[in-house]
């Protein structure tokens, strides 16, 4: 079998393969070949070629795979001439072989020649699989130099999707793939194909039956550290709800369009989060946000202003100062992304484009019906480039709206844990600190709706630090928000038809605690409502980046959206308010038994902090009070001063 | 053609300033800074009423193909003022504002 490809084609070197080698290179082999259709060429030589049927590999996915290894340019050429393919013209398998091989040397240092690839080699990196050999492999050094650049390989061709179940097959067989390995024999690729789709079912049920959402994955663990790289990782399966969303857009637009760029794709939840953001900035969807108001917003975001003029740039398409609606979302999304370590594109990326946001997303409006409409045009629509991957997407597009509700009853129970740990100390780091700090400290974790929020996340190696996690908690909390929401007469209520479909929930301390806090000053003291909402206003305004600046009542359940628990709101809300709330919750939640337990397990837990949290919230009303004053009485100052100093 | 842009304040300093490599930044700045000074120079011996002549007089003095240039240059800088992020006085960092100068510079030389 090693010396098969040598000895197929017989117009390259020979070539000794170890197993893992093989398996590695007939896998891309297919990818490049698969990915061009390229047309059925003469019957390869090797019993692994036969499966796969293609001999040719098309230049396009091969050169595209070849970038990715990283290599200069002229590496490149040089390889490419090695291995023979300009020869013959074209990427046979034993070409194809040969150049994967000389891809390896040169990635481990050795110069490109013909004798570098008689000796053992490791298999050459690509990009996309790098970071999946990286996790696995726990080589967060590599990692992050790759990580950066997930965004830009997802732009290339799907093929290289594929190369998630050839890292799968790696980390299967990562004792037997070592470089030093090289058994005599080794079984067809195509057999291990489904043990890579087994294996990655085994991983994390659903999440690595889509190359696509595997690689949105990636950077969303990358930054989660190592350790979210063990399968069966809690935060794994956090993702997998989140992936899930992904793969389900990118299943969609594949069929549609195919974009490849995954992390520029906006979710639903996403988009619903985009669009309330928007609504509470400028309560006609269909009119602007000015370019005054938008800043201030994005302001509070936390990037630098050249990063957030640049987003500007990228998301005001007609350059008119003004945001619409979609813009509004492709900004919101670029900086959510920046926030979570993606480098900026340098142009819009197609999914973000206005008109193709108004397209995808015509109606802020979403439900478990469009994701089952999602599953079947895409079953209809699959691409013939992997049959393996048909059917386990559409499997798992299938299965979707099923196992969300699953997995968003795990995502609570996780959230809950998470917000549990984080709560305490928290407070206790509230509690500890002078006045002023406190306020400090509030507003920026209040504020902040990805950036310390998600950060904490990330160093617990919880869930992704997907975007908006607020409207993700407000869908993970399926109808039992919906419910709270239709009995309080806000904006919120348009999405009580929505069920939600299953994003990953990454915990929020911060803002859960000023939003609890929030809810039990608000809550309870219904009848206090003008001075609460006086103080809430200003307090609003900081709190929450993510909870823009609402009327008091809208306030009220947006923490109830944004909560990472979905319980949390429901407890926070008062003993009568979220008795009559959550009653109803259980005959909604009749489709998802297991959300009830969660939540009701939920609600126990978070009662027991919302008390301290009430006091937390109190003392932070108040010296946000005092510091309002304050500002007033400097911009006064500024203000009798200006006149002098201006000439 | 277009050796160097430069947009420059109202203050008159350089808020972008770019050149190809033959020129010096200096030299160029030295050389838009006369130029300027002839504009003014211009518009102070004309007075208030002949101004707008004058200045579309000059105009023409220039090449026309660089009228279109012109054009160009100042969509992108309104562009770039567009944005709110954008601090009126400070260096122009746009990127999309350094692609369009960009693209002009390799188009004309």
């Amino acid at each position: 079998m090693e010396t098969a490809a040598g000895g197929g084609c017989g117009s390259g070197p020979p070539l000794l393969l170890s197993e893992g080698e093989q398996q590695c290179y007939s896998e891309l082999f297919a990818r490049c070949a698969g990915a061009a259709s390229g047309g059925a060429g003469p019957g390869p030589p090797e019993a692994a070629r036969v499966s796969l049927g293609a001999a040719t590999a098309a230049a396009g996915p091969v050169a595209d795979l070849f970038r990715a290894s990283q290599l200069p340019a002229e590496t490149l050429h040089q390889i490419t001439e090695l291995c023979g393919a300009k020869r013959v013209g074209y990427f046979g398998p034993t070409q194809f072989y040969v150049a994967l091989k000389l891809i390896a040397a040169a990635q481990s240092g050795l110069p490109v020649r013909i004798e570098s690839i008689k000796c053992e080699l490791p298999l050459p990196r690509f990009m996309m699989s790098k970071n999946d050999g990286e996790i696995r492999f726990g080589n967060p050094a590599e990692l992050h130099g790759t990580k950066v650049q997930i965004p830009y390989l997802t732009t290339e061709k799907n093929s290289f999707k594929r190369m998630d179940d050839e890292d799968k097959q790696q980390e299967a067989q990562s004792p037997t793939m070592s470089p030093l390995a090289s058994p005599p024999s080794s079984p067809p690729p195509y057999q291990r194909v489904p043990l890579s789709h087994g294996y990655s079912k085994l991983r994390s049920g659903t999440e690595q039956m889509h190359p696509a959402p595997y690689e949105a994955r990636q950077p969303l663990v990358q930054p989660e550290g190592p350790s979210s790289g063990g399968p069966g990782a809690k935060p794994l399966r956090h993702q997998a709800s989140l992936i899930r969303s992904f793969s389900v857009e990118r299943e969609l637009q594949d069929n549609n369009s195919n974009y490849p760029d995954e992390p520029w794709r906006i979710t639903e939840e996403q988009r619903e989060y985009y669009v309330n953001q928007f609504r509470s900035l400028q309560p006609d969807p269909s009119s602007f946000i000015s370019g005054s108001v938008a800043k201030n917003f994005f302001t509070k975001s936390k990037l630098s202003i050249p990063e957030l003029s640049y987003i500007w740039e990228l998301s005001d398409a007609d350059c008119d100062g003004a945001l619409t609606l979609p813009e509004f979302c492709a900004a919101f999304h670029l900086i959510v992304a920046r926030k979570n370590g993606y480098p900026l594109p340098e142009g819009l990326p197609p999914t973000l484009q206005p008109e193709y946001l108004q397209a995808a997303f015509p109606k802020p409006k979403w439900d478990c019906a469009l994701f089952e409409s999602y599953s079947e045009s895409m079953s209809a629509n699959q691409q013939p480039r992997d049959l393996n991957r048909m059917e386990t997407s559409v499997k798992d597009v299938a299965d979707f709206p099923v196992p969300t509700q699953d997995v968003t009853g795990d995502d609570k129970q996780a959230l809950k844990n998470t917000i549990n740990e984080a709560l305490p100390k928290d407070v206790s780091e509230d509690s500890a600190t002078p006045k002023d700090s406190n306020s400090l400290k509030a507003r920026p974790r209040s504020r902040s709706y990805s950036s310390t929020s998600i950060e904490e996340a990330m160093k617990r190696g919880e869930d992704p630090p997907t975007p908006p996690p607020r409207p993700q908690k407000t869908h993970s909390r399926a109808s039992s928000l919906d419910l709270n929401k239709v009995f309080q007469p806000t904006v919120p209520a348009t999405k009580s038809g929505l069920l939600p479909p299953p994003p990953a929930l990454p915990p929020r301390p911060c803002p859960s605690q000023s939003e609890q806090v929030s809810e039990t000053e608000l809550l309870p003291q219904l009848n206090r409502v003008p001075s609460q909402a006086a103080e809430c206003s200003p307090a609003k305004k900081d709190v929450s980046y993510s909870q823009p600046p609402s009327k008091p009542i809208r306030r009220k359940f947006r923490p109830e959206n944004q909560s990472t628990e979905n319980q949390e709101p429901s407890t926070a809300a008062g003993g009568p308010t979220s008795v009559a709330t959550v009653k109803p919750h259980p005959t909604v939640q009749k489709q998802s038994s297991k959300q009830k337990k969660a939540i009701q397990t939920a609600i126990r837990k978070n009662k027991e902090a919302n008390a301290v949290l009430a006091r937390l919230n109190s003392e932070l009303q108040q010296q946000l009070k005092e510091v309002h004053q304050e500002r007033i009485a400097l911009e006064n100052q500024l203000e009798q001063l200006r006149p002098v100093t201006v000439l | 053609m277009a050796v160097c842009i430069a947009v420059i304040a109202k203050e008159n300093y350089p808020l972008y300033i770019r050149s190809t490599p033959m020129e010096s930044e200096l030299k160029f700045h030295y050389m838009v800074h006369t130029s300027l000074d002839v504009v003014d120079e211009k518009i102070s011996t004309m007075g208030k009423a002949l101004v707008d002549q004058r200045e579309l007089y000059l105009g023409l003095l220039y090449p026309t193909e660089d009228y279109k240039m012109f054009r160009k240059l100042h969509n992108s800088y309104t562009d770039v003022m567009c944005n709110p992020f954008y601090n009126p006085g400070d260096r122009i960092q746009s990127r999309a504002f350094d692609s369009m100068v960009t693209s002009m510079m390799i188009q004309v030389c």
